[in-house]
C-alpha cells in the first residue's frame, strides 16, 4: 500500500511541476511586457507620433500570442488543486481557496476585459480610455500575480490559521496576517520584478536582433532605450528582494536554506558560497569553492555571529542550539495524529471526557503533526544538489543582468549601439538566460521545500487525491504532449511575427 | 456588515453567489455554442471569419467566468472542490483539456506558421463547444442524481492511506454520461448554448445572409433544446430527492423532493417560470422577428433558470452533492462549507462583484457599438 501511494505522489508532483513550469514560461513575459506596452502607449497618447503607435501595436501583438497560451496553461493549475491534491484542498482549503477566488474576482476579470479593449479598441473607444486600458491590463496581470503568490507564500510559511479538530482541517483566523505576511510580500516583489527583467530582456533581445540585421533601426533603438532603463531598475530590485526572500527562508524554512547553500553541518559565522560544488559521499558531503566569510550568518540572521543550522543538525538534532531531532519530532507527530483519531472517535461515541483529554494531547503536539507521517528521518531532506546549483545559477545570472542592462544603457545613450556586434549578440541570447534564471528560481522554492506541501504540517504524500497511478500517469503524458505541441506552435508564430517586423504595427500574415 | 450574520446565513449567501456564477457561466457558454455553429452557418471562408471574430471577442470572458466559478467554489465549499474534482477526475479533466485547446485557437488560427493549420484550430473550437457544454451540464446533473463516493474525515489520521474523499467507480465521473437525467441536462445545455450562440450572432453581426441563416437554424436548434430541457425538468421533479433532516443532519430519500422544494420556495418557482418564459420569448424574437434583442431576453432567462435550478439543489434542507454509495457522505451547504471566518472575509470581497459586472458591461457596450462585418475585420490588425 505504501509503495502504491509513493508512485502516485510522484506522478502527481511531476504533473504539477510540468504544468506549473509550462505556465511559468509565459507568465513573466505577460507581467513585464504589459508595463512596457503601457509606457509606449502613453508616449503615443501624449505625442500622437505614429511611430510609437506602431511600436505599441507590434509589442501588443507579441503579447497576445504569449497571453493566449499563458491562459491555456493557467486553468489547469487552478483546478489541479482539486483534481490531484484533493486531500490538500480539504485540509487547507479554508485558507488556500480564498486567494484563488479573490484572484479570479479581482484580477482575471480586469485582465480579460481590458485586454479586449486594448486589442480591439483602436477605432472603437476614445484614445484616452484606450491608453488607460493598457494600464489596466498591466495592473490586472500584476494583481493576479499578487494573489497566487500570497497563496504560495502561505504554503511555505503557514500563518494566520488554526487547526479545527471537529472539521479535521486548518481554518483561517486572520486574513491580513496571510495576505501581508513578510514571506508573501517578498515573494511577490521578487517575482514581479524578476518578470520585469524578463520583459526588458525580451524587448532588448528582439531589438538587438533587428540591429544586427540592420532592420528597423529607429524602432529598435527606441525600444532598447525604454527596456534597458526599465530592466536596470528592475534587476536592482530583484537582488534586493531576493536577499529579503532568503532572509525569510532562513527564518521559516531552515532546511531549504541549508539545501540552497549546501550546508551539511551548521556553523556560527557561516560562510556564503559564491561559487562552489558539492563533493564527498554519504555522511561526509560538503561544498568546496569560493566563500564569503560570515556572510551567510549575516544574511540569515542579520548577525555575523549567528548559528546557521545545517542539514545534519536538523535531521539529528542539536541540543546546544535547541534543535529537536527529526526522529523526536516524528514521535511527537505520531502522538498528535493518534490523539486526533481518538478524539474524533470519542466525539462520535459521545464520550466527552475522553475527547477533552485527547484534544489536549493532540494540541500540545500539533506543531509536530506533519512529521508523524514520515517513516524514516531522511524523508525530510530535499534534493540538495538540485536546490544548491539552481540557487547559485539564479543568483549569478541576477548579477549578470545588472551588468548587461547597464552596459546596454550606456552604449545606447552614447548612440553607438549599432556597431557593438558582441554586445548585441549577447543581448539576443540573454533572453534565454532570463528564462533559465526564472525557472530555476521556482525549482529552488519548490524543490527546496520538499517533502512538505505545507511547511511542517502536510507532507506531499498525504496531500494527493485517491486516484490510481495509471490515471495520473495518463494525464501527465497528455499534458506533456499537448503543452509541448502548443509551445512549438507559439514559438513558430512568435518568430514569424518578429521576422515580419514592426512596420504598421505588425501586419497580419 | 457580514460580521453579525449567522453561520447558516453566510453559507446560504455563498450558495447564492455560486448559483449566480454558475448561471452567468451557462449564459456565457453562448461562445461554446457559437463555436459549434461556425461551419454550419458559414458558406465560405469570409463568413467563417466574421462568425469567429464575433464570438472571439468574448471567449476570454467565458473562460474567466469558469475560472472564477472554480475559485469561488473552492473558497466557499472546499469539500465539494476536493470530492468532486478529485473524484470525477476524468469529467473535469476532459472539460479542462477542451478549454486548453480553445484558449489558443482564436489567437493562433490565422497566424502564419502556426504549426497545426487553421483547420485544426477550428476543430479544437468545435471540440470545446461540444465537450464543455455537454460535460458541464452532465456534471451539474449529478447534483440531482448523486454519485458514488464516501467522505470520512478520520481518514486523515490513517498514515498510509489518508484520503478523506474516495470515489468508488473506476470510471471517475464518466459514469454520469450513462444516467438519463444527468445526460439530458448535458444535452439541454448543449442545445441551449447553440440557441444563445445564434441569438448572439443575430445581435452582433452585420451580414444579412448570415443573420437569416442563423434565424432559421434557431428554429431547428430550439426543438432538441426543448425536448431535453423538459425531459430533465420532468425527471427531476418526479424523482426521489436527497433530503436532510434539519435537526439530526441525517440524509434520507424523500419522494418528489425537488417538486416539494419548488412549491415550498415560491420565490424560486417564480424565478424559474420567469426564466423559462424569458428564454422562450428570446427564441421567439430571434426566430420569428429576427430581432437582436432576443439574446438579452434569452440570456436573462437562462440566468434566472439556472439560478433557480441551483437553489433547488442546495436549499430547503437538500444535499446538493449526494452520494448514492453512502447517503451520509452526501455534501450539504452546511457540512461542506468553509469556516465562518473565511465566509465572512469572502463576503466582503463579494461586494466587488457588482462593480466587476458594471465595468464588464460598460466595455462590452462600447466594443459592440459597431457590429462585426466583413469590412470591419478586413481593417483590423488584431483579427482572429
Ligand atoms: C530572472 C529571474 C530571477 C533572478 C535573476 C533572481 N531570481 Fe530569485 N527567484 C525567481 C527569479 C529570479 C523567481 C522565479 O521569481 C522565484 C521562484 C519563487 C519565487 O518566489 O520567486 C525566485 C526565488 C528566490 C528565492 C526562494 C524564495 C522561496 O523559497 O520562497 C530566493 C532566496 C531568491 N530567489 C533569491 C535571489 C537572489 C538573492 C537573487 C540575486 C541576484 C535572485 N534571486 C535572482
Ligand atoms: C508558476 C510557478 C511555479 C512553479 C514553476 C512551480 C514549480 C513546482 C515544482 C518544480 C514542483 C515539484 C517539486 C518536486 O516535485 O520536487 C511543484 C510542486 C508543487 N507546487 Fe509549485 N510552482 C509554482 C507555483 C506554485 C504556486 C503559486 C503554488 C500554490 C499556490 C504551488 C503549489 C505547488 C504544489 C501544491 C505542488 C505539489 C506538491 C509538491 O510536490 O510540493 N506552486 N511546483
Ligand atoms: C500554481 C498556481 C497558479 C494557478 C492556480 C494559476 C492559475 C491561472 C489561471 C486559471 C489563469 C488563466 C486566467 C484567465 O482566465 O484569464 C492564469 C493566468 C495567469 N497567471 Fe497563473 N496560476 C498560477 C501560478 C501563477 C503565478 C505564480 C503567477 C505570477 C506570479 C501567475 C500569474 C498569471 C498571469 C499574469 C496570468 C495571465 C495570463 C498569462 O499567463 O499570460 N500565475 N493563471
Amino acid at each position: 500500500m505504501a509503495e502504491f501511494n509513493f508512485a502516485l505522489v510522484d506522478w502527481s508532483r511531476a504533473q504539477f511541476a510540468l504544468t506549473a513550469l509550462y505556465h511559468w514560461i509565459f507568465v513573466p513575459l505577460t507581467l513585464g511586457l504589459s508595463f512596457i506596452i503601457a509606457f509606449m502607449h502613453t508616449i503615443y497618447y501624449k505625442t500622437g507620433d505614429v511611430k510609437w503607435k506602431n511600436m505599441t501595436k507590434f509589442w501588443m501583438k507579441l503579447f497576445g500570442i504569449n497571453f493566449a497560451i499563458g491562459v491555456a496553461t493557467g486553468i489547469i493549475l487552478e483546478f489541479q488543486f482539486g483534481t490531484n491534491w484533493s486531500n490538500y484542498s480539504w485540509f487547507v482549503g479554508d485558507i488556500f481557496g480564498a486567494p484563488l477566488a479573490i484572484e479570479g474576482i479581482l484580477a482575471f476579470f480586469i485582465e480579460s476585459t481590458f485586454i479586449a479593449v486594448m486589442f480591439f479598441g483602436w477605432e472603437r473607444v476614445s484614445k484616452r480610455f484606450h491608453m488607460l486600458s493598457s494600464w489596466f491590463v498591466a495592473f490586472g496581470s500584476n494583481l493576479s500575480a499578487l494573489w497566487i503568490l500570497v497563496a504560495n507564500a502561505w504554503m511555505q510559511n503557514p500563518v494566520g490559521m488554526k487547526f479545527n479538530p471537529d472539521t479535521a482541517r486548518n481554518e483561517m483566523v486572520n486574513f491580513f496576517e496571510i495576505a501581508l505576511s513578510s514571506t508573501a510580500i517578498h515573494k511577490f516583489l521578487h517575482t514581479v520584478s524578476e518578470a520585469y527583467v524578463i520583459g526588458a530582456l525580451f524587448v532588448i533581445a528582439i531589438s538587438s536582433w533587428y540591429l544586427l540585421r540592420k532592420r528597423h533601426l529607429e524602432f529598435a533603438k527606441r525600444s532598447i532605450l525604454i527596456a534597458s532603463i526599465f530592466g536596470l531598475l528592475s534587476s536592482g530590485f530583484v537582488v534586493l528582494t531576493g536577499d529579503g526572500s532568503a532572509y525569510y527562508v532562513a527564518q521559516t524554512q531552515p532546511m531549504k536554506l541549508a539545501a540552497m547553500e549546501g550546508l551539511y553541518d551548521g556553523e556560527t559565522n557561516a560562510d556564503l558560497v559564491a561559487v562552489g560544488i558539492i563533493t564527498g559521499k554519504d555522511n561526509d558531503k560538503k561544498v568546496i569553492g569560493i566563500k564569503i566569510p560570515s556572510m551567510l550568518s549575516w544574511l540569515a540572521n542579520k548577525d555575523v555571529n549567528a548559528f546557521v543550522p545545517g542539514i545534519n543538525d536538523i535531521v539529528d538534532g542539536n541540543e546546544e542550539h535547541g534543535i529537536l531531532s527529526t526522529e523526536a519530532r516524528m514521535q511527537k507527530g505520531k502522538i498528535s495524529i493518534n490523539a486526533l483519531a481518538d478524539y474524533i472517535k470519542a466525539k462520535r461515541e459521545n464520550n466527552s471526557e475522553l475527547a477533552v483529554e485527547k484534544l489536549v494531547e493532540f494540541e500540545s503536539n500539533y506543531e509536530h503533526f506533519g512529521y508523524g507521517y514520515f517513516e524514516n528521518k531522511e524523508e525530510v531532506i530535499p534534493n540538495v544538489p538540485l536546490t544548491f546549483y539552481s540557487f547559485h545559477i539564479m543568483v549569478s545570472l541576477g548579477l549578470f543582468f545588472i551588468v548587461l542592462f547597464l552596459w546596454v544603457l550606456v552604449v545606447s545613450l552614447k548612440g553607438k549601439l549599432e556597431n557593438k556586434k558582441l554586445l548585441l549578440k549577447i543581448s539576443v541570447w540573454s533572453i534565454l538566460l532570463g528564462y533559465i534564471a526564472s525557472m530555476l528560481g521556482w525549482v529552488v522554492a519548490e524543490v527546496g521545500r520538499q517533502p512538505w506541501t505545507i511547511q511542517d504540517i502536510l507532507p506531499v504524500t498525504v496531500a494527493t487525491s485517491n486516484l490510481g497511478v495509471g490515471t495520473v500517469q495518463t494525464t501527465f503524458f497528455i499534458f506533456l504532449a499537448l503543452f509541448t505541441v502548443l509551445l512549438i506552435a507559439e514559438i513558430k508564430i512568435m518568430f514569424t511575427q518578429i521576422k515580419v517586423g514592426p512596420e504598421e504595427g505588425g501586419k497580419n500574415v | 456588515m457580514f460580521n453579525n450574520l449567522s453561520y447558516l446565513t453566510l453559507q446560504q449567501y455563498w450558495w447564492i453567489i455560486i448559483s449566480v456564477l454558475a448561471s452567468l457561466l451557462v449564459f456565457m457558454m453562448f461562445v461554446q455554442g457559437g463555436q459549434t455553429l461556425v461551419w454550419q452557418l458559414a458558406k465560405n471562408q469570409k463568413e467563417r471569419s466574421i462568425l469567429i471574430n464575433s464570438i472571439g471577442r468574448k471567449w476570454d470572458l467565458t473562460f474567466t467566468t469558469l475560472v472564477t466559478f472554480g475559485g469561488a467554489f473552492f473558497a466557499s465549499f472546499p469539500l465539494f472542490y476536493s470530492t468532486s474534482f478529485g473524484g470525477a477526475y476524468w469529467v473535469w479533466m476532459l472539460i479542462l483539456f477542451s478549454f486548453i485547446i480553445q484558449a489558443v485557437s482564436y489567437e493562433y488560427r490565422t497566424k502564419a506558421n502556426n504549426l497545426l493549420g487553421t483547420k485544426t484550430y477550428d476543430i479544437f473550437l468545435i471540440i470545446n463547444g461540444v465537450l464543455a457544454t455537454v460535460l458541464i451540464g452532465t456534471a451539474v446533473g449529478t447534483f440531482f442524481t448523486g454519485s458514488e463516493f464516501s467522505v470520512d474525515r478520520i481518514n486523515i489520521t490513517n498514515i498510509s492511506d489518508s484520503a478523506i474523499s474516495r470515489w468508488k467507480t473506476p470510471t471517475h465521473g464518466l459514469e454520469a454520461a450513462f444516467n438519463i437525467t444527468s445526460l439530458s441536462l448535458g444535452l439541454a445545455i448543449f442545445f441551449l448554448a447553440r440557441v444563445l450562440g445564434l441569438l448572439y450572432f443575430i445581435n452582433n453581426i452585420d451580414n444579412d445572409g448570415l443573420v437569416k441563416r442563423a434565424s432559421k437554424q434557431l428554429k431547428i436548434c430550439s426543438i432538441p433544446f426543448l425536448v431535453f430541457f423538459l425531459l430533465f425538468v420532468g425527471l427531476v421533479l418526479t424523482k426521489d430527492g436527497f433530503a436532510v433532516n434539519p435537526v439530526t443532519k441525517e440524509v434520507f430519500m424523500e419522494s418528489f423532493k425537488y417538486f416539494h422544494n419548488l412549491i415550498e420556495m415560491p420565490i424560486v418557482l417564480i424565478l424559474f417560470l420567469i426564466g423559462v418564459v424569458g428564454v422562450f420569448y428570446g427564441i421567439f424574437l430571434g426566430a420569428f422577428k429576427i430581432s437582436g434583442k432576443g439574446i438579452w431576453f434569452a440570456g436573462l432567462g437562462t440566468v434566472l433558470t439556472v439560478f433557480s435550478i441551483f437553489l433547488l439543489a442546495g436549499f430547503n434542507n437538500t444535499a446538493f452533492y449526494p452520494s448514492i454509495f453512502d447517503l451520509q457522505s452526501s455534501l450539504t451547504i452546511e457540512n461542506s462549507s468553509s469556516s465562518k471566518y473565511t465566509l465572512t472575509v469572502m463576503s466582503y470581497v463579494s461586494l466587488l462583484v457588482p462593480f466587476v459586472i458594471a465595468y464588464i458591461w460598460y466595455t462590452w457596450r462600447m466594443l459592440s457599438a459597431r457590429k462585426v462585418s466583413e469590412a470591419d475585420i478586413a481593417n483590423d490588425p488584431m483579427k482572429y
